[in-house]
């Protein structure tokens, strides 16, 4: 499988989840170059570009921590001219029209997901092309494609925070799995209006399944 | 070109005005025939280590050109602040250049501010240098130092991309320095152990690789200062010159001579008076 970023390339599986009160996004930890050199093995893929909103990057990793860089500098500014924190529709849009306005020049997709106060958990994803699509659950990067149906199947609108969590992982452990591009750690954090948490799973305490 | 990007926002666009005058060149030399010289890569392996008391960067001494070893004492372990140091794999002159403008950018910068630079500062600098370039500056670099905020090692690629890590490897002969550093690291070492893992993974990586060689350039970085040891330790396979290259005045003959004596005249003379306090 040749992939086409130049440089190093997130392989990557991400995804983000709402559930009743907060939503949880997740992602692996592994960063390659070319589909065979792992060139990192503890890649931080979840960066939080506000108090409340994270982000999750896929494709050239150089491009998505330089636009990740951008749009943290534009979102801060944003909440302090319009002093509150910012809705995470806003932080998505900015990632937004960085990727739509450069689509000829830049290799990278996002998964955006936070709490804000006015309507609560929410999942937007921006697409290579600048896409922005709201939506209650989502998956993305290459090993994505191995767990639409795991996803599809498994997912229930206003799960608990525990049940939430069980379906990240066993999503994430899925993919990484099957997809040579994605492995290491599983990198989750869980957004509420309380707060910010970060869980962290190494490769061998993941669930295991029928043939490991 | 040369551009200071703490004091104004660099131009947008990128700077390519060195492309028309290689394809210019190109044309000059009898349209093919002769080729135009390979830009000098250093082969490379360099390496580094975070330890308890600061970080140990590495690297081997040779360039090539092509097949050819074009500098057996190639300094790849450059200088940027009091307390941050940075190795440089890939195009010999971008990675040159890259940290001579990092350097002067953060002495500047110091200047104006009155800080110490942190090598974080120095990351983002190069990162967004970098990724401006869409990786036409083949620079891979592995930056070290110690600030304030502790002992800290960075890659950069020449895409743009940046990770924070204990301990790396770069270069042609990275693969094998990794294997070495993968075994033995540990996190808080002590200084002597880093140094002696350092070494063993340039070592590994000079053996493996034929774009590495010759000697093994250490340089320690501390809170107290700074140890350059250049070279940590020469090669055992250094040749021995057979006979002098010097030659004597009078060793090969002269022919004819002819003095052409060149008349000057003063034309103009101004005096301009300068003052200085």
């Amino acid at each position: 499988m040749d992939s086409q970023i130049k440089g190093v390339s997130t392989g990557t599986t991400i995804l983000a989840v709402t559930f009743n009160g907060g939503v949880i996004i997740g992602s692996d930890s592994r960063a390659s170059i070319g589909g065979y050199y792992v060139s990192s093995k503890t890649i931080n893929k979840l960066i939080q570009v506000h108090d409340r909103i994270f982000c999750c990057i896929a494709g050239s990793l150089a491009d998505a921590q330089v636009v990740t860089k951008a749009a943290k500098f534009q979102i801060s500014f944003h909440s302090i001219q319009m002093e509150s924190p910012p809705l995470v529709k806003a932080a998505a849009s900015v990632l937004k029209e960085l990727c739509y306005n450069n689509k000829e020049e830049l290799q990278a997709g996002f998964i955006t997901a936070g709490w804000d106060r006015k309507k609560g958990p929410q999942v937007y994803t921006v697409a290579l092309g600048g896409m922005l699509l709201s939506q209650p659950f989502t998956i993305g990067g290459s090993g994505s494609t191995y767990i639409y149906g795991y996803a599809d199947a498994k997912y229930k609108p206003d799960m608990s925070k525990e049940e939430c969590l069980q379906f990240a992982t066993n999503a994430l452990a899925l993919a990484m799995g099957r997809d040579n591009v994605s492995g290491g750690v599983a990198h989750l954090v869980v957004i509420t209006e309380e707060g910010v948490e970060h869980v962290v799973i190494p490769g061998d305490k993941l669930p295991k399944f029928h043939d490991e | 070109m040369a551009l200071s990007n703490v004091l104004e926002t660099p131009a947008s666009g990128f700077n390519f005005e060195n492309v028309s005058r290689n394809v210019a060149l190109d044309g000059l030399l009898e349209g093919g025939h002769t080729k135009a010289p390979k830009p000098m890569k250093t082969g490379t392996t360099i390496a580094g280590v975070v330890c308890k008391d600061g970080v140990v960067l590495g690297a081997d001494t040779r360039a090539t050109s092509g097949e050819v070893v074009a500098d057996k004492m190639c300094a790849k372990i450059h200088y940027i602040s009091p307390n941050m140091y940075c190795c440089g794999a890939g195009t010999a002159a971008d990675t040159e250049k890259t940290t001579d403008l990092l350097s002067s950018n953060l002495t500047i910068f110091s200047m104006t501010s009155g800080r110490n630079p942190r090598v974080v500062m120095a990351v983002n600098i190069l990162q967004d240098m970098l990724f401006r370039y869409k990786g036409q500056i083949g620079a891979s670099l592995i930056l070290g130092g110690v600030d304030c905020t502790g002992n800290h090692l960075y890659t950069v690629g020449p895409y743009g991309s940046i990770d924070n890590v204990p301990y790396l490897a770069m270069g042609s002969g990275d693969l094998a320095a990794l294997g070495i550093l993968e075994d033995r690291f540990k996190p808080n070492m002590e200084l002597e152990e880093a140094k002696e893992l350092v070494r063993d993974a340039i070592h590994s990586g000079i053996m493996s690789d034929l774009g590495s060689g010759n000697n093994i350039d250490i340089c320690v970085i501390t809170k107290q200062g700074v140890d350059y040891i250049r070279p940590y330790q020469e090669s055992e396979y250094k040749d021995k010159r057979q006979r002098r290259y010097k030659y004597r005045p009078g060793t090969t003959s002269i022919l004819t001579e002819k003095i052409v004596p060149l008349e000057l005249e003063v034309v103009q003379e101004t005096v301009q008076r300068m003052h200085t306090a």
